[in-house]
Order: structure tokens, then sequence, then C-alpha cells
């Protein structure tokens, strides 16, 4: 298959009310940053991807067409992805495949969510006729499957504060991030309300404002590039129902699919130890230990202990989110880009602050829906095989 | 009643929501000149002005940064009629809806056109603005447009033959004085700048259930759980539907008990915009004795002692008010016979 690599990456400044931007203003603050990062101009942009998460969040159907003109659209091909949660990752998985397919030498990936515009909590909450009022958002949405998680592997009580404290204070680094707080401890996590028991309050996301946007070009680009490119190795996106007869919700069988497939592709047998860092989709944080046993990095119910121990902060075996990630900074449908392009980042050394020292691996990993939809990558500083 | 007979459910769904807009320093601007009556259109690299304005130049991309001066006069360049107008429109009369190209501008803005009839309307028709008495910096500061008298001006054709209507803009006599706000080419404004606008929004369907849906809705206004199985993997689906595994409809109708265990749980804390409960409660899912599926369901009467495994029972309404709906059933209370284990509910979670 054609090589693709990321060139550039660009991202806003989260937080919890972009007020000083219209939508439009949004997407180019990131947009504009990606560009540069990736030393392109418009005139070499061939076609123009656009993730947003649920239309209901900001009440704009079809976002994509008024901000065809700030998209940079017009003349080019311009195409909108939806996969709820996860569409910043099945944003940039699009966007991957146009260029690997050889259609388009270089795609402008761009995701966003200007969250104060709404209220997602009510938007995921409509109540249509025939139910019961018994929806309560996505920590309501969530809650139980933790609870589910923390039954069936044991796991200590603490662990999902110790991933918030590792996360927040990784925030603290990212001058981009919505969040950030290097004086967080696990006993004020602790001391914080219960929202939705077993989810406390300094365990879940923000809601933010938020952009991102990366340049991604075929061998031809990557190889004219004066700055070092994230090489992407493979990419993989897996869809199951939100609800059947024996679904998972602690390990569904799509992230699980979806991981295997992207490890095979990639060449990597033994993903926790040619993976130097990874950006996985934690809007609440148990989903931590969750998802690394979904993964693979580490079997079923033994990912708490990679938590727990220490190894997923930066400077352990496996750093995951040293950017802070969904905890930290989320523009829901930006959130799953930001995993991409962090991880984007780690390869090209472009990190900052939250850089991990000799990344050369990276993972990029998103989902959405009711742990339906399944996206991610691995990129690397080499073009590999 | 046959309850496989039974006809689908159609009931109203209506959503609405007071969404906000930041508008950025271009729309920000142009909803302040609504405000203050005065229409500002933005100048691109081509030298083209685009009512309303545009944010960035869709030929070079570069963010639009000079707002021009465009006259409260134009002319229509398209039109539809509409007889019946709806909720929320800008006039309640027929009136036509129109591009209307201003003068001085060199793209069309969509508004209504108070014509009186639809024989009154016709492509090239010159029109003037009519200020909403009250503006706030929205674009229903402009209540709609009317037929202009005055005489047509020169760059203001229904053909547009002239593409340079920009730098025609004539500034030296602000066309904006009759209506006493502003002075020539002042761009300064009298008050706060605009910065936001609400835009409420109101969605309005009907929600029909399906075949599988209304029978288990038909069972339950007669105080029944209806399950069905599915005939490829054999699971028992509460409520029915086709099977999300197999792709099949359900056909096998399966009397579901309504006592179950509590798989797993959640206890809400948070209030939240349109809750229809008082926090905490209890959302738990509920696997029905000979059903494959957990349903969500409240569990009351037993605050602080929910916990998986716990066994419950429905707790019905009156039958007096039974109708074909799920809150028939209350909520769940605990049954008090001992935990089931957590071997026979792993499986559901």
């Amino acid at each position: 298959m054609r090589r693709a690599a990321v060139l550039g990456t660009g991202q806003t400044q989260h937080q919890t009310r972009r007020t000083d931007v219209s939508m439009a203003g949004l997407c180019r603050e990131a947009i504009d940053r990606a560009l540069a990062d990736a030393g392109v101009d418009w005139p070499q942009i061939d076609a123009v991807v656009l993730g947003k998460a649920p239309d209901l969040f900001e009440g704009v159907m079809m976002p994509e067409l008024f901000l065809a003109d700030a998209l940079g659209a017009a003349g080019r091909p311009l195409l909108r992805v939806h996969t709820a949660g996860s569409v910043g990752g099945a944003t940039g998985v699009v966007a991957t495949s146009l260029v690997r397919a050889g259609v388009h030498q270089r795609v402008l990936a761009v995701a966003f969510e200007k969250q104060s515009e709404s209220n997602a909590m009510w938007a995921l909450s409509i109540q249509p006729p025939f139910t019961a009022p018994i929806g309560a958002g996505a920590g309501g949405y969530f809650a139980p499957h933790v609870r589910a998680y923390i039954r069936r592997s044991n796991a200590p009580e603490h662990v999902g504060a110790m991933v918030a404290v590792k996360d927040r204070r990784n925030g603290a680094l990212n001058p981009n991030a919505h969040l950030r707080q290097p004086e967080i401890t696990l006993e004020s996590v602790q001391a914080s309300p219960m929202l939705w028991d077993p989810i406390r309050y300094d365990e879940t996301c923000p809601s933010s404002d938020g952009a991102c946007a990366m340049v991604i070009g075929d061998q031809a680009a990557a190889e004219a590039s004066e700055r070092p490119v994230a090489w992407i190795r493979a990419t993989a996106m897996r869809t199951e129902p939100t609800y059947f007869a024996g679904k998972d919700h602690v390990n569904p069988r799509a992230g699980a699919e979806a991981a295997q497939a992207l490890w095979q592709a990639a060449g990597i047998t033994d993903p926790l130890a040619e993976v130097d860092v990874a950006e996985i989709y934690v809007p609440f944080s148990w989903f931590e230990p969750m998802w690394l046993e979904n993964l693979g990095f580490a079997e079923a119910g033994h990912g708490w202990k990679l938590t727990e121990s220490g190894e997923t902060q930066i400077g352990g075996r496996l750093p995951v989110n040293p950017s802070g990630g969904v905890l930290c900074s989320n523009p829901i449908g930006a959130s799953g880009m930001l995993r991409f392009a962090e991880a984007a980042r780690q390869v090209m050394g472009r990190a900052g602050e939250h850089q991990v020292a000799g990344a050369k691996t990276a993972l990029g990993h998103a989902y959405g829906g009711g742990s339906q939809f399944f996206s991610m990558w691995v990129v690397s500083d080499t073009a590999g095989r | 009643m046959d309850t496989a007979s039974a006809p689908p459910l159609a009931a109203p769904l209506d959503i609405a929501f007071d969404y906000t807009r930041s508008l950025g320093p271009v729309l920000g601007r142009f909803m302040t000149g609504l405000r203050d009556r005065r229409v500002l259109g933005a100048r691109t690299a081509d030298g083209r002005v685009h009512v309303p304005p545009l944010e960035y130049d869709p030929a070079t991309h570069a963010p639009v940064t000079e707002l021009v001066p465009v006259p409260p006069t134009g002319t229509v360049t398209s039109w539809t009629w509409t007889d019946q107008p709806l909720d929320g429109q800008p006039l309640d009369r027929p009136f036509g809806w129109a591009l209307i190209r201003l003068d001085g501008a060199d793209t069309a803005l969509l508004h209504a056109v108070d014509a009186g009839t639809r024989e009154s309307m016709r492509t090239g028709m010159r029109v003037r603005i009519r200020w909403a008495a009250e503006r706030s910096g929205h674009i229903r500061d402009i209540a709609c447009f009317e037929p202009d008298p005055g005489p047509p001006r020169a760059s203001g054709s229904a053909t547009g033959g002239d593409p340079a209507t920009a730098s025609d803009l004539d500034t030296s006599g602000d066309p904006d004085t009759s209506n006493g706000a502003g002075t020539s080419g002042d761009l300064s404004t009298s008050g706060e700048l605009v910065t936001g606008i609400t835009t409420p929004i109101r969605l309005s369907y009907t929600h029909t259930t399906s075949a599988e849906e209304s029978r288990y809705l038909h069972a339950l206004s007669e105080g029944r759980l209806l399950g069905q199985r599915c005939p490829a993997c054999r699971k028992v689906y509460v409520p029915p539907r086709v099977c999300p595994a197999d792709g099949v409809p359900t056909e096998e109708e399966v009397p579901v008990h309504d006592h179950g265990t509590v798989t797993t749980f959640c206890v809400v804390n948070v209030p939240f915009a349109g809750q229809r409960l008082d926090p905490p409660y209890v959302v738990a899912q509920v696997l029905l004795d000979g059903a494959d599926i957990p349903i969500p369901h409240l569990i009351l009467g037993a605050a602080g002692e929910v916990r998986m495994g716990m066994r419950v029972a429905a707790v019905w309404r009156d039958p007096a008010t039974w109708s074909t709906t799920p809150e028939n059933i209350a909520h769940f209370r605990p049954t008090g016979e001992p935990d089931a284990p957590y071997e026979s509910y792993q499986e559901h979670l």
C-alpha cells in the first residue's frame, strides 16, 4: 500500500467558552496552525475532510455547508465524517485513506466542537415518546460499565483517581489544555463530589470549545517536508451495535478487533514493548485501564496494574495521555483527532513540555457512541517496512 | 387484544434549545451594524463586496478584515412567494422570500419582502429595508424589506451588469442618514460591540414505533412484559426489536417475568437540563428473568443498598392509568431474595 504521513498538526487553545471566535474562526485557528506546522500553503491542499459530533450539539444541521469558505473547501472536495465521539479519529483515518488510495497528495483533516453554544448533556438525554425518562447523559451511560469493570477486574478503588491525577498533571505541561491542575492530588480527587457513582467530578472530562487539524501527505509530500513527519504505519476502524444480547460493554469486541487489526497491519506483535506512548480516548478516568486491556496492552482484568504501578506516567513503560488527554480537554468532535495529532507530535519530537523522550512509535485512539465506534492509528518517526 | 396485529403507535416529539452563537470579529461587526441600522459588507481580495459578509475569502482563504457600508436599498434578483407563513417567519401575512442584492453589494441576501400580493413581486423590483423598532444585533433587526418607490441607483440593475459595484460604492452621501443613523463611512459604533446572539431552535417530529415495539407497548398497556426470541441466535430481546447481532426480525413472542436481577447500576447525583427526576436516584440495568438483555430502569426503596446481583421486582402504577408506555412500571423495588450469583449475570455486563 502507498505510504502516508502527518506533515503537520494544529490545535486551538481549548477552554469552556471561546466567545472570541465563531465556529469558523475556531476551525481556522487550528487549520492555520496545522498548515504552518506542515510548512504547506493552501494551493498544496487537494481536499478537506471535516469531522464533528452530533449536529444537535450546536444545533447546526450540516455545518460543513456554512463552513465551506472557512475550511478552504471552495474548489476542492469536502467530506463530512460523523462517528459520534470517535469522529476526530475517524476523520484522520478517512483523510489517510484518501492519500493511501492515491486519490490526493495532501489532505487537510479538521475536527471541532463548540460545546458552549449548546448543552451536550441535554442533547444526549432527549426523551422520545414511549420510553421511560432515565437517560442521564454520557456519565449516566458509562458509569454502570465502569462499575462492572471494577467488579470484573477486582481493581482497587483508587485507580480511577490515580488516572485523574496523572492526566491533570500532564495537562499542566500542555499550554493548549483546557484544565491545567499541577496541584491536584489523589486526596483532592477522592474528595470531589460523586456525580454518577462510581464516577467522581474530578474523574470526568470537561466540556470544551476547541478544534484540531492535521495535514496528511503522501510519500513524496512527506519526503519533501523540511521538518520531521509522522509516518502512518496503520489505521483501523470497527463498529458494533450499541446494544445487543451478550454485548461486552467493558471490553467491546469492536475495539478489540480494531486493535488486533491495527497491530497486525503495523507489524507489531507486542504492543506494550513496541509502542512508546499512547494517546487513548479516556473521558472518564476508569477508561484508561479498560482500554489498556481492550487494546491489548494488558491481559483482560490486568490493565489497572499498569496504571497503579505508575507505568502510564511520563517516564513509565507506556506513557498514556502525556497531553492530559480527554480528561483535560474535551471539544467532543475534536477529541479523537487530538489523540491522533498528539501521537503524531510525539514521534515528530514536537510535543513541547509533554514530549516523551525518545518516542518513536505512538498510538492514537478514539471511541464513540455507546462504545460502538472505534478508530485508531499507529505512527512512527520512520517509514518502516 | 391481539397484539400481533397491533398498529404502529405514533406521538409527537418536540425538542427545543436556545442555542448561542459566538460571532467572531466579522459577524460581530455586521450584527452591531444592524443594531445601529447600518449594513456592512465584506470586501474580498478581488474587490467584491459580500452581504451578508463572509468571514474568510473563498478564493485566497485569508480572513476578511475590510468591512464597507452599503445602503439599505437593493434589487430583487429572484424570489418565491409564501401564502401561509409559518410561526417564526419574518411576517405573519403572505410575503415574498427574495434574494436581494443591496446597492453596492455583489452578492444577494435572503430576506422577506412585504409586497402585499404575489402580483406585486417581480425580479428587478427595488426594495428597501424596514428596520425593526427594537434592535439587538441580530438579522431580525431587519424586520423585512418593502417595495422602494425611489429611483433606481445606477449600479443596481437587475442583471448586475457592472461587476465593479464595490469600487463604485458611494460612501460620500451616507444612504443611512435618512434613517438617522451614523455618518458617512464611519464604521464606529455607538454602543457595545455585539459578540453573540441567541438562536432558539425548535424541532417537531412524529415518532412512530416499529411493529415489534408496538406489540411490546400494547402488552405493557395490559400489564404484561413481552419479549421476542431471535430466530438466529435464540436470544430473548426485551423490548423486542430486529436482532442487532443477526439483523433479522424477532417473531416468536416470549412472556417475560417482571422480576429480575440488577446487573450493574449508577447513582445519578448530577442535575441537568430537561431532567425529570430529582437527584439522587439509581438507574440500574435490570436483567428480567427470561430475557437475554437488560433494560435500564429506576430502583427505588433501597437508598444506598442497591448492589450488583440484587433481586428486584417491577412496581406497576395503578392499572387505571396504564397506557402504551414503559412508564406503567414506576420503578423497581428490592424483593429481599438472596442476591443472584455473579456468574449468573456476568455475561450481561
